[in-house]
């Protein structure tokens, strides 16, 4: 979830206490990302478990501070120069949704892309919105709402994709359907079956 | 709240063409838009996006229907009444080509308000600050091939609502720019229409729409949806991260 790659990255600018992480993340992420204390120690006993990271130095509240390992430098930046994989979305719910109206009948296909796209215009509505209130300093939301309009925006272009698709097909099967119709009735006149 | 409403279209169609010729780009359209309100129109190519921006800008004229602009009702005026309305009371932003390449920034903007008789120092005075308006200070003696696409944009949508006009008319204004430079020219669209004017947007793209308030979708010349804001401001706490 990149809470513990956080925690490292913020722990290889130097040694930290537990406090001073929770407050340095959420700064850097701009309060888009709020912690809990609790997630910040768990985070850090399986770092130390690890061998990310180890105890520093404690202070006269007997807290630990906490400082990055060479094995942690080097899972922080492998991780930072990885790809993150594709996210591969054949099986979400409305692409399901889109294959199973083709299928059912019961629910047309066109209702179900009318109706998402509805919604997801409304939220690209709400992001532009907010794009245009949050100040061009605040980066970590911008970051946010920049991916969430891409995201609207890919997600309305593929509704319209989808249902040209689908007319398309529906519009060939009927081509075809006239079309053997029509060759069968020649078929039939060619052959002198009929008494016309 | 009392809504002013700018533009209004009843029943309005358009045909083109009679028998196996006829091509009906518009059907029944009921279209109001208010002062202080943006709406876009979308729609593939073909759906009548063009054909509907033509009859709001009083270009052209329906078959069918009414239509009214500041009140003003258009069925049955004449060629000169229509271009006099235009001048008054409407502002076009196109793709492209927007300035008139022989004049400055300043006259382009100044331009409309001459030929309606205001004095020139008058008309020269209220084109600087609509250009201040659209964060252009300084700039009123560049021609536009001084100028950038967006700013060019800029000039274009000072002129569409200098004077007492207050109907902004923008087809793909951003399709001949850059991601960043689109999006501040549809922020600076945007602004204008909160600050009183009333904008119709035609777009293909669905970032674009977005900015309106409402977005109305066609399909063979009919209306097929309207999709409007949410009624309550969306707040950064409420994407639940």
């Amino acid at each position: 979830m990149g809470i513990r790659e956080g925690m490292l990255a913020l722990l290889a600018d130097g040694p930290k206490y537990g406090y001073q992480l929770k407050r340095e993340f959420e700064v850097a992420t701009g309060e888009a990302w709020a912690l809990n204390v609790g997630q910040v120690y768990t985070t850090l006993q399986r770092l130390e478990r690890d061998g990310l990271i180890e105890a520093h130095e404690t202070d006269d509240k007997e807290r630990h501070s906490y400082r990055i390992t060479d094995r942690g430098q080097d899972t922080f930046v492998e991780w930072m120069t990885q790809p993150i994989e594709p996210s591969v979305a054949n099986r979400d719910d409305l692409s399901m949704k889109v294959l199973l109206a083709m299928t059912s009948g019961v629910v047309d296909a066109a209702v179900v892309i009318d109706v998402q796209r509805a919604s997801t215009m409304t939220a690209l509505q709400d992001y532009q919105r907010l794009r245009a209130e949050t100040p061009e300093t605040d980066l970590a939301w911008m970051l946010l709402l920049d991916r969430l309009v891409y995201q609207g925006e890919a997600e309305l272009r593929w509704l319209d994709r989808i249902e040209d698709r689908i007319e398309q097909a529906s519009t060939e099967r009927e081509t075809t359907i006239t079309a053997t119709r029509a060759t069968t009735t020649a078929v039939t006149r060619a052959s002198g079956s009929t008494n016309d | 709240m009392t809504e002013r409403i700018v533009l209004s279209m009843r029943s309005v169609g358009k045909t083109f063409g009679d028998g196996v010729q006829r091509v009906d780009a518009l059907l029944d359209i009921d279209l109001e838009v208010a002062a202080g309100e943006l709406v876009a129109i979308t729609g593939r190519s073909g759906s009548g996006k063009s054909t509907l921006l033509n009859i709001a800008g009083a270009l052209d004229t329906p078959t069918s229907g009414t239509i009214s602009i500041a009140g003003e009702n258009l069925v049955g005026l004449d060629g000169k009444e229509l271009a006099l309305l235009r001048r008054r009371h409407i502002g076009f932003v196109f793709q492209e080509f927007n300035l008139l390449p022989t004049l400055k920034a300043g006259e382009n903007i100044s331009l409309p308000l001459e030929l309606d008789g205001v004095p020139l120092a008058d008309a020269r005075e209220q084109a600087e600050a609509a250009l201040n308006e659209v964060g252009l200070d300084g700039k009123a003696d560049r021609y536009g091939d001084e100028l950038s696409g967006g700013e060019r944009q800029r000039v274009a949508i000072a002129r569409a609502l200098i004077g007492q006009r207050n109907l902004l008319l923008a087809d793909e204004p951003t399709g001949a720019l850059d991601e960043l430079t689109g999006e501040s020219v549809l922020q600076l669209i945007r602004s204008r229409c909160d600050a009183g004017a009333a904008g119709l947007l035609v777009t293909h793209d669905p970032g674009w729409a977005a900015f309106a308030d409402r977005v109305v979708r066609l399909r063979d010349g009919r209306i097929e949806s309207i999709t409007h804001r949410s009624a309550t401001p969306p707040t950064l706490e409420r994407l639940e991260l």
